[in-house]
């Protein structure tokens, strides 16, 4: 179970105005503006839940997902994941979570993939029945036989984004986050992925937080939707309660967001 | 006791899983592989050349022999290579905060310093080793010294206490990272800076900087102070454990860059 209650975390962010002369006016003298990226966030989710978390751009999504795998510290507020506090001991914590980065690769570019997955066996600590287990399962899910002998770099991005959700879910993590998972991808490579996600939350009951901007993961996958925007969660309730009769969910959400100013 | 031993020896195998994996990523690149390598030594060849010159002109430096001048240089260039083959990765330190790499060794059950180790094991600078190692049997060769075990430990304690101190100023490099978010070149001053100084007994530069080189940043007690043992300038047997000191200068970076992954714990950038 996870729960975050009145999260709050800001950055200082250095502001110029543009042009050469205001960059040697900052060297000396520099103006900061604090950004609220998370203000007074709560809500709470059960085991094997799965979450869609959208919002714009900088709305605090990635700050959520970074206090909970235990990147960030927050400035108040209190976090708790399966009774843990993610930032205060580290490693515990995350051994138990798994971490997708759509837009970053975990993989070694130059070694083949089964090589990197190796390593992580050593770094999760995983023993060889269950890495073999674990292994044996992701391939015939994720359909890698074929990919598992390439190097990372000779991947397209659909085969290699299958290989780095396998590689974050070989130590059998409780928790999965997905920052962007379907980014850049075609539409086949989409629906396996998909279809992918939703199979491991149904069989192994993996909670599954997802952060995207594309709405069809939102309505394949989601069955409850929590709206960020502007550090301050909006709305939080199932794909009805958005929708509303109304179809078209790319439409919808782009209403959400402009009725709540926050697009 | 038993489960803090199983845990260094896992952290070990872990480490040679790494180098294992940064060989085998660079043996795709062989022609790259070779030429760096190559290039490596040349480097290390044409500061040898600049005292080799310089020696056919005058016969001592402040009473040093070309061939003790030679062995200096040598052990100072192996002590600071040892430390750039294993501590490469704090050294490309500044690209992985940049890019968000940092997020993904954050969340690894595994200790960050580790981890980037890890991340960058560089074998091309086997080429300077090279270098390093030729200079040193030379120098060992001809300058007369005595051996006995004490010296020989003294030589140990040297390189490894040397390349501590060198992968000292990597960690401090790095864990400055957190805040600049930027490389700072001025810490070249130290770790290249002290490879060129170090080729000369630090001693002929004056008092203010051996000073600074003792108790700032403690070079000397990993070259200048255990070199006047081997030479049969000192005969205290305090010179032999002297380099030793110089491993508590782990202790402040390693402080320094625990600091800095606080921070980047709550700035996140």
């Amino acid at each position: 179970m996870i729960t975050m209650e009145h999260v709050c975390k800001s950055y200082k962010i250095a502001k110029r105005n543009a042009g050469f002369r205001e960059a040697c006016k900052a060297l000396v003298h520099r103006e900061y503006e604090t950004i609220h990226a998370l203000s007074d966030v709560s809500f709470t989710i059960q085991d094997g839940e799965m979450i869609g978390y959208i919002g714009p751009n900088g709305a605090g999504k990635s700050s959520t997902i970074k206090i909970l795998s235990g990147i960030l510290t927050p400035d108040s507020g209190t976090v708790l994941v399966d009774g843990r506090v993610p930032y205060r001991n580290r490693i515990e914590h995350v051994s138990q979570i798994g971490v997708v980065f759509g837009q970053r690769s975990q993989l070694w570019w130059d070694v083949p993939v089964i090589d990197s997955f190796a390593l992580l066996k050593d770094i999760y600590s995983i023993s060889n029945a269950q890495y073999k287990q674990s292994l044996e399962e992701l391939t015939v899910l994720l359909d890698l036989k074929e990919l598992l002998r390439s190097p990372a770099r000779q991947l397209s991005l659909g085969q290699r984004m299958r290989c780095e959700i396998a590689a974050s879910l070989l130590h059998r993590p409780r928790i999965l986050f997905l920052d962007e998972p379907t980014i850049g991808l075609d539409a086949v490579s989409k629906l396996a992925v998909r279809d992918f996600i939703l199979k491991q939350n149904q069989i192994a009951k993996t909670t599954v937080i997802l952060t995207t901007h594309d709405m069809q993961d939102i309505e394949a996958l989601a069955s409850r939707i929590i709206l960020i925007g502007k550090g301050r969660i909006l709305l939080d309730g199932t794909l009805d309660d958005i929708k509303k009769g109304n179809d078209d969910i790319d439409q919808t959400i782009a209403e959400l967001y402009r009725s709540y100013d926050i697009s | 006791m038993c489960a803090t031993m199983n845990k260094i020896l896992s952290s070990i195998k872990l480490y040679l899983h790494y180098v294992s994996i940064n060989i085998r990523s660079m043996m795709q690149y062989k022609t790259s592989f070779f030429l760096t390598t190559i290039g490596q030594f040349m480097i290390s060849f044409n500061v040898f050349l600049g005292i080799f010159f310089m020696f056919l002109r005058f016969s001592s430096v402040e009473g040093f022999s070309y061939n003790e001048v030679l062995l200096c240089f040598a052990i100072i260039l192996l002590e600071f290579t040892m430390a750039e083959i294993f501590a490469r990765g704090f050294d490309l330190f500044p690209s992985v905060v940049r890019s968000g790499e940092f997020d993904r060794i954050m969340v690894r059950p595994q200790n960050e310093i580790i981890q980037v180790l890890g991340s960058k094991f560089e074998l091309t600078r086997i080429g300077r080793m090279l270098q390093a190692v030729v200079m040193f049997a030379y120098g060992i060769a001809k300058s007369n010294i005595t051996w006995d075990i004490p010296k020989i430990l003294t030589v140990f304690f040297m390189l490894i206490s040397g390349a501590c101190v060198f992968f000292g100023l990597f960690l401090i490099y790095a864990a400055l990272c957190f805040f600049t978010l930027d490389g700072l070149e001025f810490m070249n001053v130290f770790t290249d800076g002290a490879k060129e100084f170090g080729k000369y007994p630090m001693g002929i530069y004056g008092e203010k900087i051996l000073l600074f080189a003792t108790f700032v940043i403690p070079y000397t007690l990993v070259q200048y102070y255990p070199l006047l043992y081997l030479l049969g300038r000192r005969t205290s047997a305090l010179y032999v454990f002297l380099p030793l000191c110089a491993c508590l200068f782990l202790i402040p970076a390693m402080l320094l860059w625990k600091y800095g992954v606080s921070h980047y714990a709550s700035s996140g950038s």
